[in-house]
């Protein structure tokens, strides 16, 4: 009973992000669309608060609460803070902090598979992912924050840097799978060795790319983070950080496309347009 | 290999439902408007911290006594919620500053 009354209440949350982001689209009901997409997320935290649980709870709810304080204001007071022409960049923030936090969920999972709890090749491939994931969207919107900011140089570009990105993610891949198939090899320098790469990655991935492409590339960040929040929905079974995550992820990479078309850019063009080192923008 | 095709039976289900949802957020959006692009990227951004419910999730399961356990699911539920807060406030920022420029 209370488990079901659990699993309806994050289902009706679901639901609510549906309409949301449906009504988000039209600029009639945008206004509705995001509250009520707030709304949804409210339910969705009130359940995982007190709902039912997979496990024993422990609660803690000293440390939940006041994480979610201090998160919760920070966030208002930098909503409410920012200058009209800087949300492009504080949009690109807080994605960065979407990404640390899936990290960081991901983080805690690998530790316990290193003090030996058993995991499948798809639990392993899911968590690993979410780890990779969540540090590129980090790192990458910290770049993009950074350009748009003016703090980072513009040009800041590592030699060879398209061939040194796709040989970095060809090399996480293979990591990912090769570990995933035999668990017994994962040990804390493997964990270690994969945080550091993925964050660099994220660095050298956004780092080449032009100010002017920056909301694309924020977009697409975006459906980064909701594709690492769907992975983490994965791992804890939990539905509507599955479905959620997949709604962003979705209409994160259909809202980059769309992005680009405005700019007339094609998404190849954005994301390895300076394949070769010819960059076309200056 | 007999691991991934055994995943793959376990769960048929759930790889449809994947597939539908790829489709269904790919559709919702489809028809948006230029003007719309950041405040719809900026509500979706903020609809990703739902990464905090699993920090939530994962810090009630947590033994009190496993303090790295508790600072990485404290850390993670401060950074998402910055995600969700903020995003939602901004979004509705940008949505009312749109709303003043139609009426004057």
């Amino acid at each position: 009973m209370y488990s079901s009354i659990t699993d309806l209440c994050y289902l009706i949350s679901t639901v609510f992000f549906i309409i949301g982001l449906k009504r988000l689209s039209s600029p009639k009901t945008a206004t509705k669309g995001n509250a009520l997409a707030a709304t949804g997320m409210i339910l969705g935290i009130l359940t995982a608060l007190f709902g039912a649980l997979g496990g024993e709870p422990v609660n803690n709810y000293g440390v939940i609460a006041v994480a979610l304080a201090l998160g919760i204001t920070i966030g208002l007071i930098a909503a409410k803070k920012v200058e009209m022409t800087a949300m492009p960049e504080l949009v690109s923030l807080f994605n960065g902090f979407g990404g640390a936090g899936t990290l960081a969920l991901a983080v805690v999972e690998l530790v316990g598979y290193l003090s030996g709890v058993e995991a499948s090749f798809g639990v392993l491939l899911t968590v690993l992912s979410a780890l990779f994931i969540g540090a590129v969207s980090f790192t990458g919107s910290l770049v993009a924050f950074g350009k748009l900011k003016g703090i980072w140089n513009e040009k800041l570009k590592l030699p060879f840097s398209a061939y040194i990105n796709v040989l970095l993610l060809l090399i996480v891949m293979i990591a990912l799978i090769y570990y995933s198939i035999n668990p017994s090899a994962i040990s804390l320098g493997f964990v270690l060795g994969l945080i550091f790469l993925s964050l660099f990655y994220g660095f050298s991935f956004v780092s080449p790319i032009g100010g002017g492409d920056m909301p694309v590339v924020i977009a697409f960040l975006n459906s980064l983070t909701g594709i690492g929040a769907a992975l983490a929905g994965i791992v804890y079974t939990n539905n509507v950080m599955l479905f959620g995550g997949i709604l962003v992820g979705a209409s994160g990479i259909i809202l980059t496309v769309l992005m680009c078309n405005a700019m007339n850019r094609s998404l190849a063009q954005v994301l390895v347009g300076n394949f070769g080192g010819t960059s076309s923008s200056s | 290999m007999d691991a991934i095709i055994s995943w793959i039976g376990e769960n048929i289900l759930f790889i449809y439902l994947l597939i539908f949802a790829i489709y269904l957020g790919t559709e919702i959006i489809g028809k948006v408007p230029v003007v719309l692009h950041t405040p719809l990227m900026s509500g979706a951004n903020a609809i990703s911290g739902v990464v905090v419910i699993g920090g939530i999730i994962l810090v009630r399961l947590t033994p009190s006594d496993d303090y790295f356990g508790l600072l990485i699911g404290f850390l993670g539920i401060t950074f998402a919620t910055i995600n969700v807060a903020g995003g939602f406030a901004v979004t509705q920022r940008m949505l009312s500053m749109f709303n003043k420029k139609k009426k004057s």
